[in-house]
């Protein structure tokens, strides 16, 4: 049998806003993927700890509070020191869209706007990882 | 034959005509997902007495007059009225070269590190002559003191001057979630806040009671309603314990609303507010001045239903969002900008949000009556309603041993979060149609409007201005007085003038926050999905 998904949503930054990643948690859930939520206020520091501590498949962050090019860039370059860069990061927030090109450009793999679908997040995870079920 | 006789016919009628089955497919809810009858009549408001239930619309409420005043004061704005955002760290406690606060520093808000941040802000300003709004909460007696100790080296005393901190530290465990303390030493700085005002800053607004941000993490309106006068009873009974006359500072509390998509439920909720709040605070709270049974608000169109889709169509949905909250008698108005879905709105977004609020009160007509709405079976039977299920959230919060218990076991988080996810799924089910989003959408639609764009030079420049404050300043007496704060902080003392004393020595607020956490510890949230 193939293997679940594993989920990290994290919430990096000083903000609170955390409707969507918890709508998003819920959604892959029903969705079924194995989903870890790692509550808010999280350092990048924190997110590639837990993301490795849970050995997770994919990283998605959300992020509402203007400081994605650093949150981002971050939490990729620490994925990497630790070994771990096989670990697919995307996001999604209020991100405009020339920091959303650049993002893209950097390896983030997918960026979700407002007003997204969340059968269109659960269909790219699982088009990520095409030996999943 | 009767009213009521007649009215019954006439829906029976109704019925038949559209052959028992409904005129579209999907179902008559409210945008909380309440039942709406298609209609209304005397059956829905039976057992409600005007003189009795309803009372005459002007009595205890907000004048049409006084918004008419407020928003002349907008078109006057910045002259007035100051409202002030802060960045991230300001909100949470934390300095502009703290680790924390990277890629944050006046970000959406201006960063304050300490008086000396306060004092460049209102330069070349008279802190008498003008009012202040400052959106803060668990840092709010910092900020307070440093406007506090502002105006205090230009001569002005504390009670000349006026403005609001929103202070509403509750519905920062509920929906917010940019807390700093655990809620019982937060409630604490609250209650010595209610006091010092009372005593020595009368013009000050000391806690803007808010369900924006509960409505905004995705409650139903009823839940907007019963957590956010909920907090209020709270703020209420924490005072009162404190030894406080309630009739001392209850004229001081004012409220804070969202107006969201569904017209006539919102216009009831704020319908509601009113009558629950002024029965409350004459029975239960034995509240004798007038002006504590006044449940003043302030509304902000609801900024989570705006689309990144089509973002022009924002301006028409605010608009209709603005008036239902004039309708239903607000005291004051923010109108969102059409752009803050895509990022910070730009002055001409900003110009035409303004421009709302001004056709509303020059050209429309609708302010001239207050409560205009009166009357109408519909309206009456849904404030009624809302009124009375907000009575069973009311119950059940006090089940678990009020407010601060039932944040603890995570009743609003879960409750608001449920509701979140199923609204998403109506809207993902078509269920609930969102213009441009989920209906009526442009194939490859191209976005372009222009977005104001942040200066990255903002964090190094705030870096070292917090630097020079502490290179500049007398060190040991700012030792001293984060010394003398924490044994306050230990005692019961008011922590307010020692708080001051710190402000006035230009410690910082990460220094201030700092100290006080040695003592009052920091909020974990326990985790809900």
């Amino acid at each position: 049998m193939a293997r679940m998904i594993r989920v990290l949503v994290a919430k990096p930054g000083l903000d609170g806003h955390d409707r969507g990643a918890k709508v998003v948690a819920n959604a892959l859930k029903d969705a079924g993927m194995e989903v870890i939520y790692t509550g808010l206020h999280q350092t990048p520091e924190m997110i590639a700890e837990s993301a490795v501590q849970e050995d997770v498949d994919i990283v998605g962050l959300s992020i509402l509070s203007g400081a994605h090019m650093t949150m981002f860039p971050r939490v990729m370059e620490l994925l990497k020191e630790k070994g771990a860069e096989h670990i697919v990061v995307f996001g999604g927030g209020i991100i405009p869209a020339e920091d959303v090109c650049r993002l893209e450009e950097m390896g983030v793999a997918r960026i979700f706007g407002p007003g997204t679908d969340t059968g269109d997040i659960a269909s790219f995870i699982k088009g990520s990882f095409p030996d999943t079920e | 034959m009767t009213d009521s006789k007649r009215f019954d016919e006439a829906e029976k009628g109704y019925r038949e005509a559209l052959g028992g089955e409904t005129i579209r497919d999907v179902e008559f809810t409210t945008v909380s997902g309440e039942a709406v009858d298609p209609l209304y009549g005397p059956r829905h408001t039976a057992g409600l007495d005007y003189l009795e239930d309803l009372g005459f619309p002007f009595a205890g409420f907000g004048t049409a007059a006084d918004t008419n005043r407020r928003y002349h004061y907008l078109l006057e704005h910045g002259q007035t009225g100051l409202s002030v955002a802060f960045d991230m760290p300001t909100i949470m406690g934390y300095d502009s070269d703290h680790k924390r606060s990277e890629g944050e520093v006046g970000r959406c808000g201006v960063a304050i590190d300490s008086l000396k941040d306060m004092e460049t802000l209102f330069d070349g300003i008279d802190l008498s002559k003008i009012t202040t709004s400052m959106t803060i909460n668990a840092p709010a007696s910092i900020l307070l003191s440093f406007y506090l100790a502002a105006g205090e080296k230009k001569g002005i005393p504390f009670d000349r001057m006026g403005g609001t901190i929103q202070n509403d530290i509750l519905k920062e465990y509920i929906a917010q979630k940019s807390w700093i303390f655990p809620p019982e030493p937060s409630m604490r700085i609250i209650t010595d806040i209610l006091a010092f005002c009372s005593d020595h800053v009368p013009k000050w607004n000391t806690i803007s009671i808010s369900g924006y941000h509960i409505r905004e993490a995705g409650s139903t309106a009823v839940q907007e309603l019963a957590f956010t006068l909920a907090d209020g009873f709270a703020y209420v009974e924490a005072g009162m314990a404190a030894g406080l006359d309630v009739d001392a500072f209850a004229p001081r509390l004012s409220f804070f609303f969202n107006a969201h998509l569904d017209f006539f439920e919102e216009i009831a909720k704020y319908r509601a507010a009113r009558r629950i709040w002024a029965r409350r605070m004459k029975e239960k709270y034995g509240a004798k001045d007038e002006r504590s049974l006044l449940l003043r608000f302030h509304t902000q169109t609801a900024g989570c239903t705006l689309t990144a889709q089509q973002p022009e169509n924002n301006i028409v949905r605010t608009a209709f969002q603005a008036l239902s909250a004039v309708l239903g008698g607000t005291q004051s108005l923010h109108t969102n900008s059409m752009d803050e879905t895509l990022a910070l709105p730009s002055e001409k977004a900003v110009m035409i949000a303004l421009r709302t609020q001004q056709m509303i009160a020059e050209e429309t007509g609708v302010i001239n009556t207050a409560d205009p709405l009166a009357g109408s079976w519909f309206i009456e039977a849904k404030t009624r309603e809302m009124e009375e299920k907000a009575e069973d959230y009311f119950r059940r919060i006090d089940d678990f041993g009020g407010v601060v218990k039932a944040i603890e076991q995570g009743f609003f988080q879960k409750e608001i979060g449920r509701a979140a996810y199923t609204y998403q799924k109506a809207v993902e089910a078509g269920k609930k149609i969102i213009v441009g989003l989920n209906a009526y959408e442009i194939e490859g639609e191209k976005i372009d409007i222009p977005l104001l764009k942040i200066d990255p030079q903002v964090e190094s420049h705030q870096k070292e201005n917090v630097r020079k404050v502490r290179e500049n300043r007398d060190n040991d007496k700012a030792a001293r007085e984060l010394a003398r704060l924490a044994t306050a902080a230990a005692g019961d003392d008011n922590l307010i003038p020692v708080i001051l004393d710190c402000a006035r020595c230009y410690c910082t607020e990460g220094e201030i926050i700092g100290e006080l956490k040695k003592i009052f510890g920091e909020y974990r949230e326990p985790l809900f999905l």
